[in-house]
């Protein structure tokens, strides 16, 4: 192909000389004496989450899957939401009547940023550090739609919380290393310290992070 | 001083700059602050983790498996991005990967690009390469926002701000982004930024951005930020393009289990930091709908053929080795002309460079190891500056010819090295040593000697020789046969004190 690539290699190969010919990759030992998974019981792991989340300054609430629309009303209403931006594929019984939601069939930048918030689920919660994970699929929508609004309410179900960041990145083989999805990690609303180390909320995403962690019935 | 400032070239050695921001107060207020806060909360949230040196070992043992196939891990990276839609470059220099960006903009027709903040295309200058085409680069990092809009460089590789405080900000953005009313409150700052930034996202049609991982197996790559201008750019464009080292690969998805846990905690001491981005090629309908991923290699094939040097490929730019840093934290990162500062930088910039042309940086340290046991890829940052400064000294005197042979250092290491091989000679040049010295030392100290010998001791103060050496003790102590107690409180000479520390009374303190 092109000079440079080959060159490169050249160059790479050269510097590695020292490296024995026979030397495959799984060669080089790498010990994950690290811990796989979490030993806490689930309802640590779910208390843990909770307290994580709401430590980056994102509101935090836990219902029961029958509360869930009347939560999400109140919560719109108390933001003054008018125009809710939802993915095509939320579950229907999660709007409440009363609220304009925006499906995402194809809407533009300009209609996606003139929305007051934007209602998603989640692929995973992780406890350890607070973080929402968006994959993309179920109730997720394109990567956009987080983006823009300023208000994002998220919901998370309650098993779809993990205790630490390896269970998470195993959970997400399938969408990385089979469907290629584009993946978001999210730890609290966007944030700077740029200014003499002030943390600020709210940069360029959401400023306002809102989580609702539904229990089972 | 009329020697410019470039990144490419290391015009004024560390010691010359240093001197310079070592005068400016509110830089090293600013500084002390920032290196301080992020210490303390580095070190809170590493404590929370039990398994911290379990997480660092695997963190070190992959990137050496990494660098010592890299190859291998190029050829899988390049094809899986290929696969999965985008396509991908390879650039042996700074001046071949703007050629290539450059291209891809133009190609486009765009007259702007937006840019996340990232240390290689600092590396590269891209942002003037563009500029010579007539193609605006639009930082959209807060801080990197303040220090274009103000014309400056980056003094802190994660806050590069660091050494403006908001009344300066705030006098900056009136003046170039025509506001009138401005309060200094951070939050008002940040807005301020926010809506002149938003138009920016919706409306210009390239993006660049650097590379924190790049997954071999998958051709997912990784941007970890705060702010989430990192997600506008990766998402709102219609074209990305990336530029990665090409140490930035790593084998595959599951080693984030590892480097998204070390990362963050060492980085801004946070868990996680409020974003992180992963795609994989292009994504129908989601994203940008053409990605090109440039690899640069820029000197880092030549940091990989040295054994020891190559560790220096581990760095993930977390620069938790700046803020534990003693010289560091008193100079700043001006003081190292180049976009790498701290102890990272001393080590990786005269390898990228050459030690020829970045010599001093590898004396830019005390050699403390407070950075290697920060580093949570186990960089050992002493070994490799030690090894460096070897480099140097070993460059003075074969490529200067007789021009280094004759430079006053190695002069005196000659002759140093002479004296030291004869008991008699040594012993001469003590009892000389002893009043040559004696206009130049105080309190034991010598602080400055006259040239050439002042080279020196700028840096460094010298212990003066002793009124009575170890040797003249045990000689007198062999006489009398035992230790008289005069004499043994003379082994106090052999610690240095001198004749005026003794009649200041400090010895029976
Ligand atoms: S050398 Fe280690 S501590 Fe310093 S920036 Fe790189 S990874 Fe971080």
């Amino acid at each position: 192909m092109s000079a440079a690539r080959d060159e490169i290699l050249q160059r790479v190969r050269l510097a590695l000389r020292d490296v024995p010919q026979r030397e495959q990759p799984t060669d080089v030992a790498v010990e994950r004496g690290y811990r796989p998974t979490a030993d806490a019981s689930r309802e640590h792991v779910i208390e843990l989450f909770v307290e994580r989340v709401r430590e980056y300054k994102a509101t935090v609430r836990i219902v029961t899957a029958h509360a869930l629309p009347t939560t999400i009303a109140e919560s719109c209403a108390a933001r003054g939401v008018r125009r809710l931006l939802v993915p095509v594929d939320i579950p229907r019984e999660w709007l409440p009547a009363g609220i304009e939601a925006l499906r995402d069939t194809e809407l533009t930048y300009a209609q996606i940023d003139g929305c007051d918030g934007v209602l998603t689920g989640c692929a995973l919660g992780i406890a350890q550090t607070g973080t929402i994970v968006l994959d993309g699929g179920q109730a997720q929508g394109r990567r956009v739609l987080t983006l823009l609004p300023d208000y994002h309410l998220c919901v998370v179900r309650t098993e779809q919380i993990v205790g630490l960041v390896p269970e998470a990145v195993a959970r997400l083989v399938p969408a990385v290393c089979e469907q290629q999805r584009a993946i978001t990690f999210i730890s609290g609303p966007s944030a700077t310290s740029d200014i003499e180390l002030n943390r600020v909320e709210g940069v360029h995403g959401p400023r306002t992070l809102e989580v609702i962690v539904v229990t089972p019935d | 001083m009329s020697r410019s400032n470039s990144k490419f070239h290391i015009p004024l050695t560390f010691q010359e700059s240093a001197r310079a921001a070592l005068e400016n107060t509110q830089l090293r207020r600013n500084l002390g602050k920032a290196t301080q806060t992020i210490r303390a909360k580095r070190a809170s949230v590493v404590d929370e983790l039990p398994d911290w040196q379990e997480l660092r070992e695997a963190g070190r043992a992959i990137k050496e498996r990494t660098l010592r196939h890299l190859d291998e891990y190029l050829l899988q990276l390049e094809a899986a991005v290929q696969r999965a839609g985008g396509q991908v470059h390879w650039a042996r220099d700074a001046i071949e990967a703007n050629r290539i960006v450059a291209g891809i903009v133009l190609e486009h027709g765009a007259s702007e690009v937006i840019k996340v903040k990232s240390l290689t295309t600092d590396e590269i200058r891209m942002n003037e390469a563009l500029g010579q085409h007539g193609v605006t680069a639009i930082e959209t990092d807060l801080a990197e926002l303040i220090i274009q809009l103000a014309h400056e460089e980056s003094s802190h590789i994660l806050v590069p701000a660091i050494h403006k405080n908001r009344a300066e900000i705030r006098t900056l953005f009136m003046h170039t982004l025509g506001i009138s009313e401005l309060s200094d409150e951070p939050a008002e700052l940040a807005a301020v930024a926010r809506r002149y930034l938003r138009t920016k996202f919706l409306s210009v049609p390239v993006a660049t951005s650097g590379v924190n991982f790049a997954v071999a197996a998958t051709g997912t790559i990784a941007v970890v930020e705060s702010e989430g201008n990192g997600r506008m750019c990766l998402t709102l464009p219609e074209v990305l393009i990336s530029i990665m080292g090409i140490e930035k690969v790593i084998p595959g998805w599951q080693d984030f289990e590892v480097f998204l846990q070390l990362l963050p905690r060492s980085s801004t001491g946070e868990r996680m930091n409020p974003y992180t981005s992963f795609w994989t090629g292009v994504h129908p309908g989601d994203g940008p709908q053409a990605f090109h991923l440039v690899l640069l290699d820029n000197g880092r094939s030549r940091v990989l053929a040295d054994h020891i040097g190559r560790q220096t490929l581990n760095c993930i730019r977390c620069s938790a080795c700046l803020n534990v840093c003693p010289v560091y934290e008193r100079t700043g990162g001006h003081a190292y002309n180049s976009v790498y500062p701290g102890p990272i930088g001393a080590i990786l910039t005269p390898q990228l460079l050459g030690v020829e042309r970045a010599g001093s940086l590898p004396y830019a340290s005390s050699l403390c190891g407070a950075c290697y046991d920060v580093c949570p890829v186990k960089i050992n940052i002493p070994e490799v500056l030690v090894h460096l400064r070897a480099q140097v000294v070993r460059h003075k005197q074969t490529s200067e010819g007789i021009k280094g042979k004759l430079d006053p250092e190695a002069i005196g290491m000659r002759l140093l090295a002479r004296v030291f091989r004869s008991p008699e000679r040594y012993e001469q040049a003590q009892k000389l040593a002893r009043l040559g010295q004696i206009p130049f030392a105080r309190r034991g100290i010598i602080e400055r000697l006259p040239p050439p010998l002042n080279v020196w001791t700028t840096m460094r103060d010298l212990q003066a020789v002793p009124r009575q050496t170890f040797r003249d003790w045990w000689r007198k102590r062999r006489v009398f046969g035992s230790v008289p107690k005069a004499d043994a409180d003379g082994v106090g000479d052999a610690d240095g004190v001198d004749a005026e520390a003794a009649a200041a009374g400090r010895r029976n303190v």
